[in-house]
């Protein structure tokens, strides 16, 4: 991962993150110096004026006013200072260069889509070229989730029915961690995903080899690691393995039992609350019925080999 | 432990104060402060009206008609009405005229039954043709050569929402205050409130006002606008 | 006199002992001690789902408990201490108890009203409450839409009690405001209140206004789940950030509610405990007043990343700052305080030093993710889950414990183990520094809340912040091993062990029945104005405590 760092903040690999990480020390160190001197203070008169004798009265202090206003003034214009720089930077993360290269993402429970302007999507990988302006443009399927990548210093909340977007642009050549930052249920920390940043060369023989046509349960498998269906089916209680479930008997909630044959797969993966196995929840999220056609054959076909 | 007669105290008189002045003073402001938290709460409710009303205007605009002003013009004046008898209580009470407190407050109940009734008659006529609140919303049938399923567009069902929701509890408010109408004319039948002592009459008439005026809101930006 | 002539023996504790009389008591200073056991009792049980939550991120990956039963925990875990205990804890407890005492009254303006507020906040505690017993509740304290619609029925429960809490909530608060204005003492002028009464009535004054909007907020979200009213859900043609605005109209204001009365308590023990005159007295005052309305504008810094126009960030950030400044007046005024008085060093003052430490920090880092282009990085990171802890654990907790060492001899009639205290108060600090502090470095490096797993490279930091809630919780446990033993073993207290100036402590320990005051008692100074009265210190016992001034008017005959 390129977000290690020894500092309070991972490197900053964006072009404005250095931006960011310049007005947050600015505030850490006057917020530092700001209460050392006044922890200083109250330390030195907690010595210097501490309890002698019980009997003791000290004298009357008349109140400053010169203090009181300097209580007032100092900070007011601390905070202007601060509120005008965090103004510009927000701003700069706000506006997107003109030129950006354009992805669609979409947050679902509990994965990441990406769909560039090729109409090649991937889950949970979304690779950049290095050095573009690039611009996401997000909606999501169900509740909200939000977009998180730290070293890049850029969030955004995705939200049904609506698009947000964020843009960033990637100074080194690597890989990055995405969070999902908004709270969406179960698996939340683990709607993870990677950000490759690559070179343009890299970025357009990627693409290619997207669209050339994987074997089914190749394919399959790594929409499995993809779609996080590995979260809920591999060495977990969550989800039933699935290893051998091919042509099993499968006993449901209601008590009735059912093959499982291709169609109950599909089943089950586009409407997971159709027939459930006894012994589970509703854990499964019904998002996965938006797969293509030859996503859905591949992954059946996976299963089947397990 | 609420009265001292003894000492020479009004039987009124809560030992923890003072004098009657005090107690009167702090009942009054107490029952002030509760009428702000509830236009607070109204209000929570009218932000909520003028955010989707300016995000679908011409929606709002739309299905507003479907809202009879003439019922909604009628129980207005009948709220009118009751702040009106409310007060004439309250002045008979300081007159030491207990028969007409007794009659104000009688009238007034009845207005506030008579505003229930017409909205009963409302939400029925409403819900005849497939008026709810939320997802059973599914307006049809024809009256007076009206087609109600003209009115299913989208975020129509948010605007009988958001009606159902502030006149249900516009409603709700009036049926407690029906409670402790019945209440205090019990009270007042017993001869309990004089010039002396008529805090519980007053306070329940600043509540009516809030509710009357709480009204007066709802009824032109949900009936006439 | 003779009239309203007292037993001494007779006091508010004892004159009464069948449970019944406590539970149907109007007295104010019982439903103060009522509320403390209810609000400890929340505190305990939100505190061990801390320590449960912390013994889970001790390691990546599942270490005692699954995905779903920690996101029910930390949940749990936010609404207890929110709703059941932080909110009420402070003006419910203290308020009701010292309040009237301080005013010189004989009780609060409405006493059954008082009765009825501490049985409807218990209603809204089982309510919220029974929802364990029908589902789960998940999707964090904030129930943000359409989440919270989806979870199931058990939310229903929740919102329920909060809205039920809610009520509660408002009835205390208009209660003292009326008190506070109508209730004094003859010669209590606005100037000659206690800063601690400033205070609860500065919060008074946000729940009335604050508390009926996250009513509506709930019965919104219920009407939504029960009939699908589509005002939230985008799935309904609702909008989700509309209930985030809602929402935060409250919380925000919501959480001046939980410290406001922590900076009244703070500003009586450093005026106690330096035996001088609070420095900047009526901006102290006023301040708490103005942070109360300055705390209904800022409530869009939660919703930076929300989807909100900019032009409403930009707003709310600048509304942010402003609330620095009149905290700020306070802490440095607290500090100016101690120049030139004669501090001691009790339990009580411990946390109300702890507390500058603590809170200072809460407070900058406050202001750090209040600004535009910082926050973005940081929200929803651990850097704000520090934040909000600093603040209320390390500020509001951290006070009220103050307030209870502060309080106990006056509460209870006995003194507690004032070396244990120390040792105590230690290990809560150092115990919640460790815990606390090493999120600020992980929030700021990345770690996202409401995380069940994390990536190895934030398990130091984890581990470390575990170890001091271990700590912390000792401490805490051992707080309430020696108070609960106090009630056995204690030495009985004098009248006014810290010999403090406000009126509670100007009469006799235990508080006598039926009437606080024999007399209603006449001010005719500050109540911080110590070197207006040297001849009350001239013979101070060993331990600091001096004859009241009761005590010293009234020989006993
Ligand atoms: C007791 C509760 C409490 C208190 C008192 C505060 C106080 C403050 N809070 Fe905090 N806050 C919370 C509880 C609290 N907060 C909670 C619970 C959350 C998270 C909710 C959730 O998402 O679950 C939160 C989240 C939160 C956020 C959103 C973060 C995010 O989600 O991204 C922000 C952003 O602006 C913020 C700001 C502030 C500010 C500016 C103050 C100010 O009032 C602080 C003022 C104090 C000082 C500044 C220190 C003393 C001053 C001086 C010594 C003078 C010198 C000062 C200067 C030069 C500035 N808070
Ligand atoms: C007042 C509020 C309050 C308090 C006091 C605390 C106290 C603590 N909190 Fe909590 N916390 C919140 C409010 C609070 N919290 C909120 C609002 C959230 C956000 C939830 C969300 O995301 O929705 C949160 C979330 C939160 C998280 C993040 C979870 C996540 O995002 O995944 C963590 C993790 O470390 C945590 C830990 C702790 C710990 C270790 C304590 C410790 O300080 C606890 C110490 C207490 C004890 C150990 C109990 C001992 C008590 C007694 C023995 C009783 C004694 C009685 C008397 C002395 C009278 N809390
Ligand atoms: C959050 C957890 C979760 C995720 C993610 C998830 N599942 Fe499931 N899945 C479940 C649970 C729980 C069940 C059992 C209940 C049921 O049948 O709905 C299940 C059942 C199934 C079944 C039926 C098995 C049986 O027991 O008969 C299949 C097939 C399946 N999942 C495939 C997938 C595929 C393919 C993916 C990814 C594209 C996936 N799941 C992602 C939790 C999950
Ligand atoms: Cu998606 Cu959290
Ligand atoms: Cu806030």
């Amino acid at each position: 991962m390129g977000d290690q760092s020894t500092g309070w903040l991972p490197d900053p690999m964006s072009t404005f993150a250095g931006e960011v990480d310049t007005l947050f020390y600015f505030t850490l160190y006057v917020s530092t110096i700001i209460f050392v001197a006044v922890m200083a203070a109250m330390v030195y008169f907690g010595i210097r004026y501490r309890r002698r004798s019980e009997t003791e009265v000290p004298e009357f202090v008349r109140e400053s006013r010169i203090l009181e206003t300097t209580w007032v003034v100092v900070p007011t214009i601390l905070v202007m200072i601060v509120f005008t720089w965090g103004f510009k930077v927000f701003v700069d993360l706000q506006t997107a260069p003109p030129d950006s290269y354009e992805i669609t993402v979409r947050g679902a429970q509990w994965f990441w889509e990406f769909q560039y302007d090729t109409g090649v999507t991937s889950a949970n990988e979304l690779y950049v070229p290095v050095n573009r302006p690039i611009k996401l443009r997000m909606t999501g399927s169900d509740v909200l989730h939000s977009f998180f990548i730290p070293a890049f210093r850029v969030k955004m909340d995705v939200i049904p029915n609506r698009y947000t977007s964020v843009w960033f642009e990637a100074i080194e050549i690597g890989t990055y961690q995405v969070f999902c930052t908004e709270y969406c249920g179960t698996n939340h920390s683990a709607m993870l995903a990677t950000v490759h940043v690559v070179s343009q060369e890299d970025f357009d023989a990627w693409m290619v080899a997207q669209d050339q046509d994987l074997p089914p349960a190749e394919l399959g498998e790594r929409l499995f690691r993809q779609y996080t269906c590995v979260v809920c089916h591999v060495d977990t209680s969550v989800g039933p393995n699935l290893a051998g479930i091919f042509g099993s008997e499968r006993e449901l909630t209601d008590g009735s039992t059912v093959i499982a044959d291709e169609d109950y797969l599909l089943e089950s993966i586009v409407n997971p609350s159709a027939k459930v196995s006894s012994g589970y929840g509703l854990q499964m999220p019904a998002t996965f019925g938006t797969m293509s056609q030859k996503q859905l054959d591949g992954l059946i076909a996976y299963i089947k080999t397990l | 432990m609420a009265s001292h007669p003894l000492d020479g105290h009004p039987a009124h008189l809560e030992h923890h104060f003072v004098s009657s002045e005090q107690q009167f003073d702090a009942a009054k402001m107490g029952m002030w402060l509760f009428l702000i938290t509830e236009i607070l709460l109204f209000s929570g409710m009218f932000v909520l009206y003028t955010v989707y009303r300016s995000w679908h205007p011409e929606v709002f605009a739309l299905v507003s008609e479907v809202l009879d002003w003439r019922m909604g013009g009628f129980n207005t004046l009948v709220l009118l009405a009751s702040s009106f008898t409310v007060a004439l209580g309250i002045h008979y009470a300081q007159k030491n005229d207990n028969r007409k407190l007794i009659i104000n407050l009688v009238l007034t109940l009845i207005f506030a039954l008579i505003f229930l009734v017409v909205k009963y008659f409302e939400y029925t006529g409403k819900f005849a043709h497939g008026i709810y609140p939320g997802a059973a919303f599914d307006p049809h049938g024809i009256v007076d050569g009206l087609d109600y399923a003209k009115y299913n567009v989208p975020y129509a069902a948010q605007f009988f929402s958001i009606y159902f929701v502030m006149t249900g509890i516009h409603a709700f408010h009036v049926i407690v205050g029906i409670g402790v109408f019945i209440w205090i004319t019990l009270r007042a039948s017993r001869g309990e409130f004089s010039a002396a002592y008529y805090t519980p009459v007053e306070l329940t008439g600043l509540y009516w006002h809030l509710v009357d005026i709480i009204w007066i809101f709802l009824f032109p930006l949900l009936y006439l606008i | 006199m003779s009239a309203t002539a007292q037993d001494a023996s007779i006091n508010f504790l004892n004159y009464d002992k069948s449970l019944k009389s406590w539970l149907f008591t109007k007295d104010h200073k019982r439903i103060g001690l009522m509320y403390l056991v209810a609000v400890s009792i929340a505190f305990l049980a939100g505190g061990i789902l801390a320590l449960l939550v912390r013994l889970e991120l001790l390691g990546p990956g599942e270490t005692i408990m699954g995905p779903d039963q920690y996101n029910q925990s930390f949940t749990l875990h936010a609404v207890l201490m929110v709703f059941a205990f932080i909110i009420p804890a402070v003006p419910a407890v203290f308020g009701n108890f010292v309040l009237p005492l301080q005013l010189g009254a004989k009780d609060v303006a409405f006493p059954k009203l008082n009765l009825a507020s501490f049985y409807i906040y218990l209603i809204g505690v089982v309510i919220a409450m029974s929802a364990l017993l029908v589902g789960r509740i998940d999707g964090g304290w904030t129930f943000y839409a359409p989440y919270s619609e989806r979870v199931g029925d058990s939310i229903l429960y929740v919102t329920t009690g909060v809205f039920v809490m809610g009520f509660s909530s408002i009835l205390t608060g208009l209660n003292f405001i009326v008190t506070v204005h109508k209730m004094r003492a003859p010669g209590l002028t606005w100037n000659r209140l206690p800063l601690f009464v400033w205070s609860i009535y500065a919060t008074a004054i946000v729940q009335v206004l604050a508390t009926p909007v996250i009513g509506i907020t709930m019965v919104l979200l219920f009407l939504e789940r029960f009939l699908s009213i589509g005002i939230f859900d985008p799935a309904l043609g609702g909008d989700p950030v509309l209930f985030q605005h809602f929402f935060w109209f409250y919380s925000h204001p919501a959480v001046y509610i939980m410290i406001l009365p922590a900076f009244g308590i703070v500003s009586d023990l450093i005026g106690t405990f330096s035996r001088h005159r609070v420095s900047g007295y009526l901006f102290v005052a006023l301040s708490s007043v103005a942070i109360a309305f300055l705390g209904f504008l800022v409530w869009g810094h939660h919703m930076f990343v929300s989807g909100q126009s900019a032009t409403s960030s930009i707003v709310f950030s600048l509304l942010t700052y402003l609330i620095g400044i009149p905290t700020g007046v306070k802490v440095l005024n607290w500090v100016t305080t101690l120049y030139k008085g004669s501090i001691s060093y009790k339990t009580p003052m411990l946390y109300a030093l702890m507390f500058l430490f603590t809170f200072s920090i809460g407070g900058f880092t406050g202001v750090m993710v209040g600004v535009l282009g910082i926050d973005i990085h940081l929200h929803d990171t651990y850097f704000v889950v520090a934040h909000f802890h600093y603040v209320m654990m390390g500020g509001s907790v951290i006070a009220g414990l103050g307030a209870l060492h502060y309080w106990w001899p006056k509460m209870t009639g006995r003194m507690y183990n004032e070396r244990l205290g120390k040792i105590a108060a230690t290990l809560v600090f150092f115990g919640f520094n460790l815990t606390f502090f090493p999120q600020f470095i992980m929030g700021s490096r990345g770690m996202p809340r409401r995380y069940y797993d994390y990536l190895p490279e934030f398990q130091q930091m984890h581990q470390l912040s575990t170890y001091g809630s271990w700590v912390l919780g000792v401490g805490l446990f051992m707080i309430l091993g020696y108070l609960l033993m106090s009630l056995k073993t204690g030495k009985k207290a004098p009248s006014n062990p810290w010999g403090a100036l406000t009126l509670e402590w100007t009469h006799t320990t235990p508080l006598p029945h039926p009437h606080n005051f024999t007399q209603t008692p006449v001010v005719v100074r500050g109540p911080y104005d110590y070197h207006l009265v040297p001849e009350m210190f001239e013979n101070a016992a060993e331990d600091g405590s001096v004859k009241s001034v009761h005590d010293v008017s009234q020989p006993a005959s």
